[in-house]
């Protein structure tokens, strides 16, 4: 069974509904958790401490104090704004980022749908943010929050082809756009997986998602949208409490689902390191939540390491350095796959 | 081709320097913090250091030197002369005290920690410690007073001291009005004596008669005033 919630449940509301919530659960206190690593992680980076006081224990409670602080926050709307759109903008970049969970498997007995086109799904949902960032960008009336959107839109549109291309070269490999048939191709010890496979070529195709997938969640050094710098904060500069709280929750929670993808395409997805050992239902959906943290922590690694790109070394890196590449990949891996 | 070879050349070095830069940023991540954490951890301050201000009553002979030394004005000092008959002691350097200190009130809400004050003073007995510490939630309770007498003490030592100086002005008056009597006796001896100086003889004794009233009014209050503002004049350090 693929989803043993609507084994047990059936496939109806209850089901369905049961089924939607868990990845939210999990989304939101991941979010807390990634929130306080980022900040623990970057103070260490930079030889100082972060958080120490809030929750007495190496401030623990720090995402906990800052999510009850935006709830209180007054929920402002700036006069000239377009309130529709304004209203609309955090929930749809928000929504865009959740809907890619329902095609992530997080566990051999957990897929919150078990669609056919699976990755090609997550990568169109993936694209509904652009429209919310836009509609907020626009919403705000604000000259910055303007150029900021125009930005990311920029960014966020020119990556997606990187991105979409190194994924087209993995699918090709696995046979299938179904995430789930993508893991099971990647059974047995961590030889199989895809990263060292076809080598260096499918290697160079991880490099290649990393950094365009960078770009999707507007990480360091590709944060420009909302280099806070240059333009306050772009896009979200006007929305606070709530509003703002969503536009955060979308950031981490894009940030997951671009390394939990990762995991599944290149290092095997729900499957242990080390074949049957350590494997199962259960150790399924730890080894994919490792894998994506795993990730997830290097991002933040590279966010502390980097200067930030400017524009136009943004498009060159999109267009003139990762499309060829990305081109010139898939036609390698597609001969080595047809050849052998 | 050269644009080809530096295509990739540049791509080959952006690649390896980011990977030495992620080496920089882990190996940190492993090197302790350089946070001190204040309040539970404290910097060590130097032994110069110029913080709160202290002052040892013991050794203060009210000179206000350290007042006048003050570019802000925030040392407002008062004092009371002693009477002869009191012995307020000596000072850690062998000087006798000859002032009652009635007011010694230093602001730290003006004092601009300069430390100017702290060379003139003759006994040292003004300096710097190295509290930082000591913020309040009102203005007021920055006006630290130094003085040793209680507010009783004080008002006694100031009233004794108004008298004492009333006293010592009314002898001076009457000691003058005294001198004033007995010029003129000796003159009008000496005017009969020789006739030719009579008419000076005649208006000494009205000049004579007019000192002592002039003499109580110029030695009142207004020269006591000047001389409490103004303790340095009359103390003469020996």
């Amino acid at each position: 069974m693929h989803n043993f919630i609507t084994y047990y449940l059936g496939t109806g509301f209850l089901g369905s509904f049961v089924s939607s919530v868990i990845p939210i659960v999990f989304v939101l206190s991941y979010a807390l958790v990634a929130m306080y690593l980022e900040l623990k992680i970057s103070a260490h980076m930079q030889d100082r401490l972060g958080p120490m006081r809030t929750g007495k224990w190496h401030g623990w409670a720090q995402p906990l104090a800052d999510v009850l602080k935006l709830l209180q926050k007054e929920d402002t709307i700036p006069t000239a704004a377009d309130k529709l759109l304004y209203i609309l903008a955090p929930l749809l970049v928000f929504v865009g980022s959740y809907a890619a969970y329902a095609a992530i498997p997080f566990s051999p007995a957990y897929i919150g749908a078990d669609i056919n086109v699976g990755i090609f799904y997550v990568i169109a949902v993936s694209a509904i943010v652009v429209i919310g960032i836009l509609m907020g960008a626009w919403a705000s009336d604000n000259k910055w929050s303007l150029l900021g959107g125009m930005r990311t839109a920029a960014q966020l549109v020119s990556y997606e082809i990187p991105s979409s291309l190194a994924v087209v070269a993995v699918i090709m490999v696995a046979g299938s756009l179904n995430l789930n048939d993508v893991c099971a191709a990647q059974t047995g010890w961590f030889w199989n997986w895809f990263v060292f496979g076809k080598f260096p070529f499918l290697f160079v195709t991880f490099v290649i998602y990393f950094i365009a997938s960078l770009a999707e969640t507007n990480r360091t050094p590709f944060d420009i949208p909302e280099a806070e710098s240059e333009l306050v904060a772009g896009y979200h500069t006007e929305y606070s409490g709530m509003r703002f709280a969503f536009f955060y929750l979308a950031e981490y929670a894009n940030m997951f689902t671009v390394a939990a993808v990762a995991s599944v395409l290149f290092f095997g997805g729900w499957n242990s390191p080390f074949g049957t050992f350590m494997s199962g239902a259960v150790w399924g959906a730890f080894w994919l939540i490792g894998k994506g943290m795993v990730l997830v922590l290097v991002q933040m690694w590279l966010r502390w390491t980097l200067p930030r790109f400017r524009v136009d070394q943004l498009m060159y890196l999109s267009w003139k350095v990762l499309t060829p590449f990305a081109l010139a990949d898939l036609v390698a891996v597609g001969l080595w796959t047809v050849l052998r | 081709m050269n644009a080809a070879a530096r295509y990739f050349t540049n791509l080959g070095k952006g690649f390896w320097t980011v990977l030495i830069g992620m080496r920089v940023t882990m190996r940190h991540l492993f090197t302790p913090a350089v946070t001190i954490q204040y309040p539970d951890e404290k910097m060590a301050i130097s032994d110069r250091g110029r913080y709160r201000l202290y002052v040892n009553m013991d050794d203060c002979i009210g000179c206000n030197q350290c007042g006048m030394a003050c570019p802000v004005d925030c040392i407002a000092i008062e004092t009371a002369k002693s009477l002869p008959t009191e012995n307020l002691g000596v000072t850690s350097t062998g000087q006798k005290k000859r002032l009652w200190v009635t007011k010694f009130d230093i602001d730290f809400g003006k004092c601009c920690y300069c430390g100017l004050c702290v060379p003139p003073c003759p006994t040292e007995c003004i300096y710097m410690t190295k509290v930082f510490e000591f913020s309040e939630y009102d203005r007021k309770n920055l006006i630290y007073s130094f003085i040793t007498l209680n507010p009783d003490e004080v008002e006694e030592k100031v009233s004794q001291a108004k008298e004492a100086e009333r006293e010592a002005a009314a002898k001076k008056a009457a000691a003058a009005a005294a001198q004033a009597a007995q010029k003129p006796a000796s003159t009008a001896v000496a005017a009969e004596r020789t006739p030719k100086t009579q008419q000076p003889a005649e208006s000494e004794p009205k000049a004579a008669g007019s000192q002592p009233e002039i003499s109580p009014s110029t030695g009142e209050n207004p020269n006591e005033a000047s001389l409490k503002k103004d303790p340095s004049q009359e103390e003469k350090p020996s």
